[in-house]
């Protein structure tokens, strides 16, 4: 019950991010960068004064995460992925950036959806809760902006075959609604 | 827990699903052999006590030994600290404390006390409502499937999923949480009850919602009723939501 993996590497190009589509399984390889809501708003607030963000999104992902705390000789804690929807405020204004992927759980908002076919960019779900296992894919990690917010701080992690599923892809799919639809009875 | 998931797994039809699946146990064999969270949201330290009435505790206030040892657990355990002091303001207390807690007094000379680290993202998708008694059990189950609907993938399924029927507002809302504290899959032992809990299951698994929401048959691995005497005016009904990482240890003193 093996199905085919796409191995990707960031920076992600439009060429490559246009022929993902919902379902596929996808190995995520290179830098990303991690974020949750209050990083987010701290981005939003430096875009709405004109400021330059700490990272360039050119190309990038954001990996919705609050890693658990590294034991001693450990790269990270567990770290699995947050609901998204607490992120769908803010990410559009980073699609518009260049942001081209974002991996966490859950449904995104239609102006999430909207904005990810117009500047190209997709939405990737991990396993929600498989956050042990997740975190042996990670062979980097360092905070690069906001350390004050302890595990929602942004990180930059080195990724090795990180494993995702597409959910919603540049032509407006969407595997929550696709998947439900399949299986359910009645 | 790790049987409900084996056995979600046998039966899963949907191949996205079985592979989810698969990835949680690997997930909680790995957490377990390495001794590290299986969730990174290892959640507010929700604890139970129930205090024998013979009971004397010596040397301090129960409250901050409680709190005194989520401190520990949460720091020397390598935990997240999931916690802000200020639900407004928002800035995180750095310990996990305070924890929750719910103590009731019973008889003899023992305290039993259980720890339920509860994470956010399926607690966010739980739900309450304040029926009228003629909406009935038909009333209590719309409202039971409308809310894990609702939540579809958010709570990261397959989900365990704790109702409380009758009490007061805040006791129905209890009586859901308490009912998470069940060993996954034991039934109700009123009848009634079992035979709702599992006619529930049912039709929480023909959404199609699935593991991870991404389709599937498996969206809950059980439904825990608790229910409780109720005004003549009332029909409270609370849906309390829990991942598939339900952490719950147990502990008398």
């Amino acid at each position: 019950m093996t199905m085919t993996k796409i191995k990707l590497t960031t920076p992600l190009t439009d060429d490559v991010v246009e022929k993902l589509r919902i379902g596929q399984r996808v190995l995520l390889n290179g830098v990303i960068y991690t974020g949750r809501d209050a990083a987010h708003k701290k981005l939003i607030e430096l875009l709405d004064t004109g400021r330059e963000l700490p990272i360039n999104l050119r190309g990038q992902i954001i990996y919705y995460v609050g890693p658990s705390p590294a034991k001693p000789g450990n790269i990270i804690g567990s770290a699995g992925p947050t609901t998204s929807g607490r992120m769908d405020a803010y990410a559009p204004r980073l699609i518009s950036l260049g942001l081209k992927g974002m991996v966490g759980k859950g449904k995104r908002s239609p102006e999430v959806v909207k904005a990810m076919r117009q500047h190209k960019a997709v939405y990737f779900a991990a396993v929600g809760g498989a956050a042990a296992l997740i975190s042996k894919c990670i062979k980097e990690c360092e905070v690069v902006a906001y350390p004050e917010l302890g595990p929602e701080a942004i990180h930059r992690l080195v990724v090795e075959d990180l494993p995702v599923i597409v959910v919603n892809d540049t032509l407006g799919g969407d595997l929550y609604e696709e998947g439900t639809k399949i299986y359910a009875s009645k | 827990m790790t049987d409900a998931l084996q056995k979600a797994y046998d039966q899963e039809l949907s191949l996205t699903g079985k592979e989810i699946i698969q990835q949680l146990l690997k997930n909680a064999d790995i957490a377990r052999s390495e001794e590290v969270p299986m969730c990174q949201d290892t959640g507010f330290a929700v604890v139970f006590v129930e205090l024998g009435q013979d009971v004397h505790i010596e040397g301090g206030a129960l409250e901050d030994a409680i709190n005194e040892g989520v401190r520990r657990g949460y720091t020397e355990g390598y935990l997240r600290k999931s916690i802000v002091g200020h639900p407004l303001e928002r800035v995180n207390t750095g310990d996990n404390t305070p924890a929750v807690i719910h103590l009731k007094l019973v008889p003899g000379n023992k305290m039993k006390i259980t720890v339920a680290p509860k994470g956010g993202g399926s607690e966010n998708m739980s739900g309450i409502k304040m029926l009228k008694p003629a909406e009935g059990v038909e009333g209590v189950k719309k409202f039971v499937l409308d809310t894990v609907k609702a939540a579809g993938p958010n709570p990261c399924p397959p989900i365990i999923v704790g109702v409380g029927i009758g009490g007061t507002f805040e006791k129905c809302a209890l009586l859901a949480k308490e009912a998470l504290l069940r060993p996954v899959g034991t039934p109700s032992h009123r009848p009634e009850i079992a035979r709702l809990e599992r006619e529930l299951l049912d039709e929480i698994n023909s959404t199609g919602i699935g593991p991870q929401g991404l389709g599937g048959r498996f969206t809950a691995l059980a439904v825990h009723i608790e229910i409780y005497p109720v005004h003549i005016a009332s029909l409270p009904v609370a849906v309390n939501i829990n991942c598939h990482a339900s952490r719950h240890k147990e502990i008398v003193l």
